[in-house]
């Protein structure tokens, strides 16, 4: 089993280095073909120690070697396999290996396609690390390694201009690179310092030491630990306020968006409260503020992606709000929801990205909705498949959303925050909303396409087949929901809906369903038949405010990014020239005029030079004579 | 009576008198002169030291300036005639050639 628990980490890696062999030599067919097959071993690995965890109950803990050893610090390379590591390994293993052999066909035509399958297998490897490590250490190097693959990737096209930001939001594809990794230091500052509280107070970062100890902590210690892991979350979860870069990540190449910032990467924040739930479960008020932050998301997210015409930002809005789900989830204490959710919207919202990435792939990169429409007869599988996952997502019975969404927003109900449950269910009626507006705006109704001259075309064959792993499970997976939570509770704390709440069930689940159905009935109407721009609505306040985001990109640049960029130039042009630089040049030109002007006493005179040794041998003897009176 | 302290002050005068000289001299030749005299002041103190400690060591030191001095400027001075037969001249500011 030990070996199993290294293939499944060190294939991607292997892959990864094998792709860099090729990096700069011109696209070659089988460094993908090679790559997807290490991925799939990876996938097969990890699917056997699933089926092992599973038949077992037990975890597999294997420490590699020694990596840290000074003092009393020792943290050792160990990775866990247990039921919730090894579900994420399974998930990420599938979406990466489909996402794999996706890239083969959607970056055929780019010149740097051996290079994008290194940074894709290397961003697998991070990942792999980050949910295997059985320490904070090691789970933070595969947090870091997972943003530089994330800052490589989405930066991919990085030759591309800077443009304004009417013209793209997101600037340019190194701009919104930039965004994404900078405000992910942000967060990952208050990880770190949440992980050295940890270690201050405990004196370990192991998981099973530092959970066993948590009794003995002060409620202080533990509310900063949490708050601080928690910020570290809000960065790679994109949650507010530190949520633009996440649909600016969208520059990227569309398998990029669907395996990093939709299926596992941007997960990872709710990974690390499942992680740590036991630190979660002792600190209400942070949990509570986690649950509320993440409904609070969950709205604004969907209300901005009502009215977006990208059809990759629509997608990433809907990304946001379903973490917000997880997270809301999570905060509530039902981390096996959270779980669940997060691997039933892997499933489904890579095949939504991926399906995206098809309808770019044949409208040319044109990403607005509004110039597409009728496209189902042209991509008559994408149609399919897009339109599974939109119904998934939007939680309509037996497909995989509905199962875990519902659970969620069951378990706000259960926990009498009704507050929080009615904002849930408004949100699932808006993201039934905008997941069928941009079907019907992209399949549905007049053929927009045509006045730009766009001929679409299906994608190829073996793409297609390689999707449909992920359509299936987006159709299945919600019947492996009380399978998984027995898995998952022997190691997560169980959560079971009260009494109370099982009589109401059916109702509960007639008003999220109303509220869904209500959705895609008003999106079909109002776009089914074709597009009909309304002008009255486009110009109205909530319209533009929605459209651009609340203005908060805009508030960022004038309130934070301007007045940095002009303290950063007062304290290059003043401190650093005026201090730092003139100090460092004072010294240097004081010691090139006292060697100048020492350089005239080199007369060439045998006179001058007598004089100058009769100078210091009367020097030397007055120190002699000093010291001798003075000593 | 003449004491330790006349010898030491004629030699500290003789000595002073030859230190200005190297400084303030611009012929090589009279540079010698001036180093001779300088060698000799120390002879006077060695010889009166010694003398007062009733310790021959200074005087024989005395004699080993005496005989290094004198074979010193026989190649001194054999430098001096070839410095005059390559410049034409042996002062000091017309010599300095190596200018930084």
């Amino acid at each position: 089993m030990e070996n199993l628990v290294y293939i499944a980490l060190f294939a991607p890696f292997a892959s990864s280095m094998f792709a860099a062999l090729f990096g700069m030599s011109p696209r070659q067919t089988f460094v993908g073909i090679v790559a997807s097959s290490l991925l799939f071993i990876s996938f097969v690995a990890s699917a056997i120690l699933a089926y092992h965890v599973y038949s077992t109950g037990t975890s597999i803990h294997v420490t590699m070697m020694e990596w840290i050893s000074a003092g009393d610090l020792t943290i050792p390379f160990g990775f866990l396999v247990d039921q919730v590591s090894v579900t994420m390994m399974t998930v990420v293993t599938l979406v990466s290996t489909v996402v794999h052999i996706y890239s083969i066909g959607y970056m055929d035509h780019d010149k740097s396609f051996n290079r994008f399958f290194s940074y894709l297998s290397a961003f697998v490897f991070s990942m792999m690390i980050l949910v295997m490590s059985d320490n904070f250490a090691g789970l933070f190097i595969g947090w870091e390694g997972v943003g530089v693959c994330s800052w490589l990737l989405i930066g991919f096209w990085y030759h591309k201009e800077d443009v304004t930001r009417e013209e793209n939001p997101s600037i340019s594809p190194s701009w919104a690179a930039n965004e994404a990794f900078i405000v992910n230091r942000i967060a990952d500052l208050g990880m770190l310092v949440g992980i050295f509280i940890i270690y201050w107070n405990v004196g370990s970062l192991q998981y099973d030491v530092v959970f066993a100890d948590l009794p003995n902590l002060s409620s202080s210690v533990l509310n900063a630990a949490a708050l601080a892991l928690f910020i570290g979350a809000m960065g790679k979860s994109a949650q507010f306020p530190l949520h633009t870069w996440l649909t600016d990540a969208m520059e990227g190449p569309t398998p990029v968006s669907a395996l990093i910032h939709a299926a596992t990467m941007v997960t990872a924040g709710v990974f690390l409260v499942i992680r740590a739930n036991p630190i979660f479960s002792m600190t209400p008020e942070v949990s509570f503020f986690i649950a509320a932050l993440g409904t609070f998301v969950a709205f604004f997210a969907a209300s901005m992606a009502l009215v977006n015409r990208d059809l990759k930002r629509i997608i990433a809005f809907s990304t946001l709000s379903q973490l917000g789900y997880m997270f809301a989830a999570a905060g509530l204490g039902a981390y096996w929801i959270a779980l669940f959710h997060l691997a039933a919207h892997a499933f489904f919202k890579a095949l939504l990205f991926l399906g995206a990435g098809n309808v770019m792939h044949a409208m040319d990169d044109e990403l607005d909705i509004f110039k597409m429409g009728g496209l189902k007869k042209a991509m008559k599988w994408t149609y399919i498949y897009m339109g599974l996952a939109s119904l998934a997502l939007a939680g309509i019975p037996v497909f995989a959303g509905f199962f875990s969404k519902d659970a969620i927003i069951e378990t706000a109900f259960n926990e009498g925050t009704y507050v929080l449950w009615a904002i849930l269910v408004i949100t699932a009626g808006m993201t039934a909303f905008y997941s069928f507006r941009q079907v019907f705006l992209t399949f549905h109704g007049d053929e927009r396409y045509k006045e730009a001259g766009i001929h679409p075309h299906e994608m190829y064959k073996f793409v297609l087949i390689a999707m449909s792993p992920l359509a299936v499970l987006a159709v299945i997976a919600g019947f492996f929901m009380g399978g998984f939570q027995e898995f998952v509770t022997k190691l997560l704390p169980n959560y079971e809906m009260s009494h109370h709440t099982h009589e109401l069930i059916w109702y509960l689940t007639a008003i999220v369903l109303v509220f869904a159905i209500g959705g895609i009935w008003l999106a079909y109407k109002k776009y089914a038949k074709g597009l009909k721009r309304d002008e009255k609505l486009e110009n109205s306040f909530v319209y533009k405010l929605l459209a651009n985001q609340y203005y908060i990109p805009n508030f960022y640049e004038a309130f934070i990014t301007k007045p940095y960029a002009m303290i950063s130039e007062m304290m290059w042009k003043n401190v650093d020239m005026k201090i730092v630089d003139a100090t460092v040049d004072g010294i240097a030109k004081l010691i090139y005029k006292s060697g100048d002007g020492s350089r005239k006493m080199q007369t060439g005179n045998l006179s001058n030079y007598l004089n100058w040794m009769a100078i210091g041998a009367v020097l030397l003897l007055v120190v002699a004579a000093l010291s001798a009176m003075l000593g | 009576m003449i004491g330790l302290s006349h010898y030491l002050i004629v030699s500290a005068l003789i000595f002073s008198i030859g230190l200005i000289g190297v400084l303030r001299r611009r012929n090589l030749l009279m540079l010698f002169f001036a180093t001779e005299v300088m060698l000799n002041a120390v002879n006077i103190a060695f010889a009166a030291i010694s003398h007062y400690y009733n310790d021959l060591a200074g005087q024989m030191f005395a004699f080993f300036i005496i005989a290094i001095a004198a074979s010193e400027v026989a190649v001194g001075l054999g430098l001096l005639i070839v410095l005059y037969k390559k410049y034409g001249t042996l002062d000091l500011d017309d010599l300095a050639s190596m200018k930084g």
